[in-house]
């Protein structure tokens, strides 16, 4: 395998709220290298928290505890706050899955990409407009120079995706989280979008976390998938093999797919049960 | 033969003047008959939002004509439409205030309309949407993407609407969760005769729960076709048949023409 970039072990994440605690993340370890690692599981398993507490950023109420969380030589656990708003955006960048609430509403959205690109490289207003520019052409924007002038509330649901995966990318980071980064997006979009990340992981050595829900996706585009299930990770296997995974969460995952080949009146759904929470 | 619950004919609506002007929705026209559930598929930016924004009347300088039950649409909103018509947003976070619980959300539309018994319809509606108890209390910040979909769900279900407008309902949840959504829509709509208009990316998802589906580039319907229909040869259009096989999976090698992109 390649160099590792990122190693994680026994990460754990609790919420209080009002005396109560949420267990959101319990156990995880895994490594990152040069290659696209997926996070699949239910809705609140855990996979965006994990991706969060990466780059520390959670509420106060979150307490993130881990044997070890490092990123090459640095320990993401220990450093000072000075240290990770230097990591945070330049070196590893995270794509949220709620674009619209992580842009800035009141400024236009190429203003906001530009300003991502000024804030890690010397260059002038113009030049960094025009690499603004290149990226949202790259991410298949049909009309770049009227997006954009766009506020965040002008823009369709995949162009606000699209936005945010070009302001993730344009600092040039060494790891990307992309959180659902592609599920507003229609299948020929997505289809560019992707390769324009799987560019990226070949040429420039980059490393990708890409959590998602979408089983058909990931088994095609990621090289090895964590499946998460009430906080941990259930079972790691290689993308290729999903067909064949044999926790029977994933099985049970795989089944409840719609498919437009073999229409069914009703979808399976998953028993869930108790012994998975300990297994 | 069964009456048309929405009808939608030469729907236009353009943003901005002058130079500046974008002519997003082009003479739009199809009809959802009553209990049917109707599919809305095509490119991002394609404005099907729109098309929902319109019908649930959140734009209000549209051009054309709009029937819902046989009833012209004004550009106003009036009280029964607000109740009758519900939309379920692709953006979750933009539909809850950030500073009401989730018991609030769900409060405050039956408060506007003037609807009792609302503890015991806030449990159940949580309960069908697959969230317990626990969940009353918490913030949207407080939950996960799946989660505040769900909610926005409920609280779209809560005022027993006759059409609902759902915009990527599903796309923030995982396969299990959106199993179970997709049942209980299908359900209610045996049920209750809901007619939906549903936008979505995924096939499989339109295949599963529409009978017929509209395909949409540029502002543009390029074809409606039934759902029975996607799987086979039956598309006539390059851009739909393009939609299908993309879909089946993601492969580097299959280029996409550019002609057919940019048609
Ligand atoms: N600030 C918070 N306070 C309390 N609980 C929280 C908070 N943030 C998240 N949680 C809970 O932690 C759990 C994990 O949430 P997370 O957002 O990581 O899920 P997820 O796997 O990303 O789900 P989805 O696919 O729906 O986005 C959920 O049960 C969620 O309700
Ligand atoms: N308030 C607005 N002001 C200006 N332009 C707008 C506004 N709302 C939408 N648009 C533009 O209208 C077009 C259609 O947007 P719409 O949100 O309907 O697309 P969509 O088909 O839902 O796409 P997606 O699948 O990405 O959500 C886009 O080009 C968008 O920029
Ligand atoms: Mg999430
Ligand atoms: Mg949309």
């Amino acid at each position: 395998m390649s160099e590792i970039k990122l190693q994680v072990e026994d990460l754990r994440v609790q919420f209080l709220n009002d005396g109560r605690i949420t267990d959101a993340v319990r156990n995880v370890s895994f490594n990152l290298g040069q290659e696209k690692l997926a996070i699949v599981g239910e809705s609140g398993s855990g996979k965006s928290t994990v991706g969060r507490s990466l780059l520390r950023l959670h509420p106060a109420s979150a307490k993130v505890t881990a044997k070890q969380m490092r990123f090459g030589e640095i320990d993401l656990l220990g450093i000072p706050e000075k240290a990770m708003q230097q990591i945070r955006g330049q070196r590893i960048s995270m794509i949220m899955q709620d674009p619209k609430y992580s842009l800035n509403p009141v400024m236009r959205v190429g203003e906001q990409i530009a300003e991502a690109y000024l804030a890690h490289h010397k260059a002038s207003k113009a030049e960094a407009a025009e690499r603004v520019l290149d990226m949202l052409e790259k991410v298949r924007i049909r009309d770049p120079q009227r997006v954009y002038q766009l506020y965040p509330h002008e823009v369709s649901g995949g162009m606000g995706q699209r936005i945010m995966i070009a302001m993730m990318m344009i600092p040039e980071p060494e790891i990307i989280i992309a959180d659902e980064p592609t599920s507003a997006l229609d299948v020929s979009v997505r289809q560019q979008v992707l390769s324009v990340l799987d560019d990226l992981v070949g040429q420039r050595n980059l490393g990708l976390i890409f959590i998602s829900h979408d089983l058909n996706l990931v088994r095609t585009f990621c090289d090895r998938v964590l499946v998460m299930y009430a906080g941990r990770v259930v079972e790691s296997i290689a993308a290729a093999d999903l067909d064949h995974a044999q926790h029977p969460y994933t099985r049970g995952l795989l089944a409840a797919l719609p498919s437009i080949d073999h229409r069914r009146d009703r979808l399976p759904v998953l028993q869930r049960d108790p012994a998975w929470l300990t297994a | 033969m069964t009456p048309n619950m929405i009808e939608i004919e030469k729907l236009n609506l353009t943003f901005g003047h002058g130079p500046q002007a974008n002519h997003v929705l082009r003479d739009v026209s199809f009809a959802v008959k009553d209990g049917e559930s109707f599919g809305l598929v095509g490119e991002s930016g394609s404005g099907k939002t729109t098309v929902l924004r319109c019908l649930a009347g959140q734009y209000t300088h549209w051009s054309g004509e709009m029937r819902i039950d046989g009833k012209a649409l004004e550009h106003k909103l009036d009280r029964a439409r607000c109740r009758h018509v519900q939309m379920v947003f692709q953006d979750p976070y933009g539909s809850l205030h950030p500073r009401h619980t989730v018991e609030t959300a769900l409060t405050e539309p039956m408060a506007i309309h003037g609807i009792g018994e609302r503890q015991e319809r806030i449990g159940s509606i949580l309960a069908k949407v697959g969230l317990n108890d626990s969940y009353r209390f918490r913030y949207p910040h407080q939950l996960s993407g799946g989660q505040r979909q769900r909610v926005a769900i409920a609280r779209a279900l809560i005022l027993e609407p006759r059409i609902l407008l759902l915009d990527e309902p599903t796309s923030a949840l995982d396969v299990s969760v959106q199993a179970e959504i997709l049942n209980l829509l299908a359900d209610l709509r045996q049920r209750d005769g809901l007619t939906y208009l549903l936008v979505t990316h995924d096939l499989g998802v339109v295949a599963h729960l529409c009978d017929r589906v509209a395909v949409m580039q540029q502002g543009e319907i390029l074809e409606t076709l039934a759902t029975s229909d996607l799987a086979g040869s039956s598309p006539k259009n390059a851009y739909t048949r393009m939609l299908v096989d993309a879909s089946r999976e993601y492969s580097r090698k299959q280029e996409i023409p550019e002609t057919v992109l940019l048609a």
